[in-house]
């Protein structure tokens, strides 16, 4: 008597032991920090996009950016375009501190800033300076 | 006899439980975080999506070109 009710008691929490694994996957970035990092760093981009295509600006191989050659701008521009890149790669940090966070994973912010790495490069437009593995900078 | 499959059952069901905690705190999905990440890059970057299209997560593609409006371009502003 007792048994088939205890096995159907057991098999149901095996069941539902085996959901979270598959539901797990996902990564959430709909919160409000994420948000408003999301439209700062959208509208900052109308901004920084000459410095990409001229090559001023290149991004690096840990998700952010940096002055790759000071010299493709006039002197007048240099400190305007630090700021920008410094305003950017504050958002970015926070930003992958943020996605972190939102999933409950503090731990992960390495592999979701290196993930950004690789897909900041892979969805460069030709023509934008990138780091490579190496640290040297490539024309995509 | 069936005391001991109890027992087993149970010591099943435990080692489940925590292995499935274990594989949860460590596991990082690669997949779905490189999903996130393009999703949030097309919106910075303003990127149209990819043409090479990742198989069909917003269901089947039309196979007709979405009309696209043929009217001539407007002036922008009427001169008054």
């Amino acid at each position: 008597m007792r048994n088939p009710v205890y096995r159907f008691i057991l098999l149901m929490l095996l069941l539902s032991v085996s959901g979270p694994g598959y539901t797990q996957a996902n990564i959430e970035i709909d919160t409000p920090a994420i948000s408003s990092l999301r439209q700062s760093m959208q509208q900052r981009h109308s901004q920084l996009q000459p410095y990409y295509e001229r090559g001023a600006v290149g991004l690096t191989r840990d998700g952010l950016v940096a002055m790759r050659d000071a010299n493709a701008l006039p002197l007048a521009a240099r400190q305007p375009v630090n700021a920008l890149i410094a305003a950017e790669n504050q958002d970015r940090n926070a930003l992958y501190r943020e996605i972190a966070r939102a999933n409950s994973h503090p731990e992960w912010e390495a592999d979701i800033r290196a993930t950004f790495g690789q897909r900041w490069i892979d969805l460069a437009r030709p023509g934008w300076w990138y780091q490579a593995a190496n640290g040297s900078w490539v024309r995509k | 006899m069936k005391n001991s499959f109890f027992y087993a059952s149970l010591l099943t069901l435990t080692g489940a439980l925590l292995s499935g905690c274990v594989t949860i705190n460590i596991y990082f999905p690669a997949a779905a975080a490189e999903k996130a990440a393009d999703k949030i890059i097309e919106g910075v970057w303003q990127l149209k999506k990819p043409e090479d299209g990742a198989p069909g997560v917003d269901g089947p593609i039309p196979s007709q070109p979405i009309p696209q409006p043929e009217q001539p371009v407007q002036p922008m502003q009427p001169q008054n």
